[in-house]
């Protein structure tokens, strides 16, 4: 970006001297690219978040396709490149498209998708087929006018960030406003319907505020990544909030935030453009989200998957150890590893491990004889082999399934019972005392003799 | 129907006629509902039955007819008239909690950007509490059972105080408590006058949970009280298959615009 290329060539400051020249905002530029980006930042996110809600997200790639052919008339028309006269321009063919691409679904057999696809492209192709016939004209001022296609953050002037500002403030203005309404059309537009409320007037002024934060958008990053900084936002955010009013407030700072990644590094390294940097860092932080969000992350999901396979094969070792104990006629408590892999198929490492883990939870005891319960662990061996055994009765007397079915359904759903549901099924099979092997079923406080 | 009330019937159908772009759904239709009663319209799978519904609250465009309310326009009964879409409709992920889910049932009386009030806020506890899904008010919808999802529409509906309800398949997919909690619901509201027609699909119960039945297979085969209207003639006519040359006609008609042409002659 020329306008951050330093005067002195000889002049190599350290990349920290360089941040701090930054914060200084020595470069009046610097604070107008910074604010610019970071308005844009949230504006499009908070807006582009009831896009995304409606499951209407390609609507902002469109928007941005659309504008293009309204700049270039507008600059066709007045020859100026007044923001307000490109605002308007861009404004105005926006809604053409946008009026298309809801119209045709509505009126002829093609699909959203379909017509979606139609417009965006048919407008990005007028918008470059007069960006090529300006280019080929004597006019003043047309130098730039291509930089719309991928944005020039350096380039914006007070002008800019004025409009920026005004239009930021009128989006957050309505999305307060109106949030309780936004947020029952996107959740149920026909009940919206249904009480009376003017749905179509309230999505009109919806797209108009995605128009306008679109259209804004383009001096910065460009009518190519323009849906990025829309979507990215809230697909970040939904990961780590399940309440839309958080979800609106933590787009807004994704994006602000990357808005500041992106112009720091595009100062530091002067090549560097801030849009697609910003389009990468709002990216970056989606991933890193993706990967390390509480309840909705990679991690986190791998995490918990890991610990449920853990505990589930503990329980089947309980299990195995509780069926062998039955067959001794509860005399012989002690059992050794042979023993426990015969009754239950296991890996020796991943049997042995986990073991030691049951002895570590205190649930069982090792000694030179073998493995034994603790109190604890013949307590939760036992309430796991009647859960057992109770939902084989279950499956056998409701579904009327086999009870080799019976048995392997059951080894599931013993892991996931809760006292409740195992007092529930107590209640359905009153006289059950025997499971469909022949074997008794435990009582809860089953006679602890060790 | 309906002939000795001295008020207009709380939905008066007219003509009605409905397509889905060319294709016939729903052909001149007409009838009164009575006031007080639970009303099921029944019919086979492709019936018109949520259509017919959608049309009567203005959410699908007529071609042909009109619907009353209490004798005048949906606009002028909108807040005595509460609709319970298919629970299918939404998407459940959506990231909203249960209370605000009821709370949407206010919206037909707040104006513009006002928010519930403290009042609305009661309304939609009581309504909660009428369904047994209090203890779930903090709840994300996303974490509800099917059962649970549709008794949070029920309150919804319930929060709009409204004297007649217009349901799409309440018992579609429910387990046993929600069915009673409809059920429970019913009673309540029929207690109060209030008037409920839903979209049913189960005949087995339609004479046990309704007063009145609508059948419908791509027109009107009957209307009336269940003990006069559910017969085995009537079953035949309405699962019997449609009659393919009504259908066929009417089809061809809309095709060639024949309707619009000869209104205009």
């Amino acid at each position: 970006m020329d306008n951050f290329t330093l005067l002195d060539p000889t002049y190599m400051p350290s990349t920290w001297q360089l941040l701090k020249e930054f914060w200084q905002f020595n470069d009046m530029n610097v604070l107008w690219v910074l604010m610019g980006s970071i308005l844009l930042g949230i504006s499009a996110s908070v807006i582009g978040s009831f896009a995304f809600l409606r499951r209407r997200s390609l609507i902002g790639d469109a928007l941005a396709h659309a504008a293009l052919p309204g700049v270039m008339m507008a600059f066709l028309l007045f020859q100026t490149r007044d923001p307000m006269v490109m605002f308007l321009g861009a404004v105005i063919s926006s809604f053409i498209g946008f009026f298309i691409i809801d119209w045709l679904p509505k009126n002829t057999k093609i699909k959203p998708d379909a017509a979606l696809a139609i417009t965006l492209s048919f407008f990005f192709a007028l918008g470059l087929m007069l960006l090529s016939f300006i280019q080929g004209m004597e006019v003043e001022n047309k130098s730039g006018l291509d930089k719309i296609l991928f944005g020039q953050a350096a380039a914006m002037t007070r002008d800019d960030i004025n409009l920026l500002m005004y239009v930021t403030i009128f989006i957050l203005i309505n999305v307060v406003l109106f949030f309780q309404k936004f947020r029952l059309i996107a959740f149920n537009s026909n009940y919206a319907r249904s009480l009376g409320v003017a749905v179509n007037r309230y999505e009109l002024l919806l797209a108009l505020l995605i128009v306008m934060s679109v259209v804004v958008g383009l001096q910065l990053v460009g009518v190519v990544l323009m849906a990025a900084v829309l979507l990215t936002p809230v697909a970040t955010a939904r990961l780590w909030s399940n309440q839309l009013r958080n979800i609106l407030l933590l787009a807004g700072a994704v994006g602000a935030m990357s808005a500041i990644i992106s112009t720091q590094i595009s100062y530091l390294a002067p090549a560097m453009p801030t849009g697609p940097w910003m389009v990468v860092s709002l990216s970056s932080l989606f991933f890193l989200s993706l990967l390390f969000a509480p309840d909705k992350g990679l991690v986190q999901r791998y995490l918990k998957q890991y610990q449920l396979r853990q505990r589930v094969s503990q329980e089947n070792i309980l299990r195995t150890l509780y069926k062998l104990w039955e067959r001794s006629q509860f005399e012989q408590n002690n059992f050794n590893i042979s023993d426990i892999q015969a009754l239950r198929a296991m890996p020796p490492q991943t049997l042995r491990k986990t073991l030691r883990h049951l002895c570590r939870k205190n649930l069982l005891r090792e000694s030179a004889l073998g493995f034994r319960f603790t109190k604890s662990g013949l307590e939760q061996a036992t309430q796991l082999t009647r859960r057992h055994r109770l939902w084989e009765n279950y499956l056998n007397e409701h579904l009327a399934l086999s009870p080799d079915q019976v048995h392997s359904q059951a080894e599931r759903i013993e892991h996931i019972l809760t006292l409740e549901q195992e007092k529930q099924l107590e209640e359905e099979l009153k006289d059950s005392l025997q499971d469909p092997h022949g074997n008794a079923i435990p009582n809860r406080a089953a006679g602890i003799k060790l | 129907m309906n002939h000795n009330s001295v008020r207009p019937a709380p939905i008066k159908v007219q003509n009605l006629s409905m397509r889905y772009h060319h294709k016939p759904v729903l052909t001149d239709v007409s009838f009164d509902i009575p006031e007080g009663k639970t009303i099921a319209i029944v019919g086979p799978n492709g019936a018109g039955k949520s259509t017919l519904l959608k049309g009567i609250m203005g959410l699908e465009p007529l071609i042909e007819g009109s619907v009353s309310f209490f004798g005048k326009p949906l606009a002028d009964k909108r807040l005595s008239t509460a609709y319970v879409p298919q629970r299918e409709e939404i998407d459940w992920d959506f990231p909203i909690s249960v209370m605000d889910v009821v709370l949407m049932g206010r919206h037909g009386q707040l104006k513009l950007w006002q928010r519930p009030s403290k009042l609305d806020h009661e309304i939609a506890e009581q309504a909660l509490k009428d369904l047994q899904m209090w203890d779930f008010r903090d709840r994300q919808i996303s974490q509800l059972s099917g059962g649970q999802q549709q008794r949070v529409f029920l309150a919804r509906a319930l929060a709009q105080q409204a004297n007649l309800y217009l349901m799409d398949e309440p018992f579609a997919g429910v387990d046993v408590a929600t069915e009673k909690a409809i059920i429970e619901l019913f009673k309540t509201l029929k207690t109060q006058g209030k008037t409920i027609v839903c979209v049913h699909h189960d005949l087995n119960t339609v004479s046990e949970y309704f007063d009145w039945v609508l059948f419908i297979n791509a027109r009107l085969v009957a209307a009336g009280p269940v003990e006069e209207v559910l017969t085995k003639e009537n079953l035949q006519k309405t699962y019997g298959g449609r009659l393919s040359l009504l259908n066929d006609l009417t089809e061809e008609m809309y095709r060639t615009r024949l309707n619009q042409a000869h209104k205009s002659d």
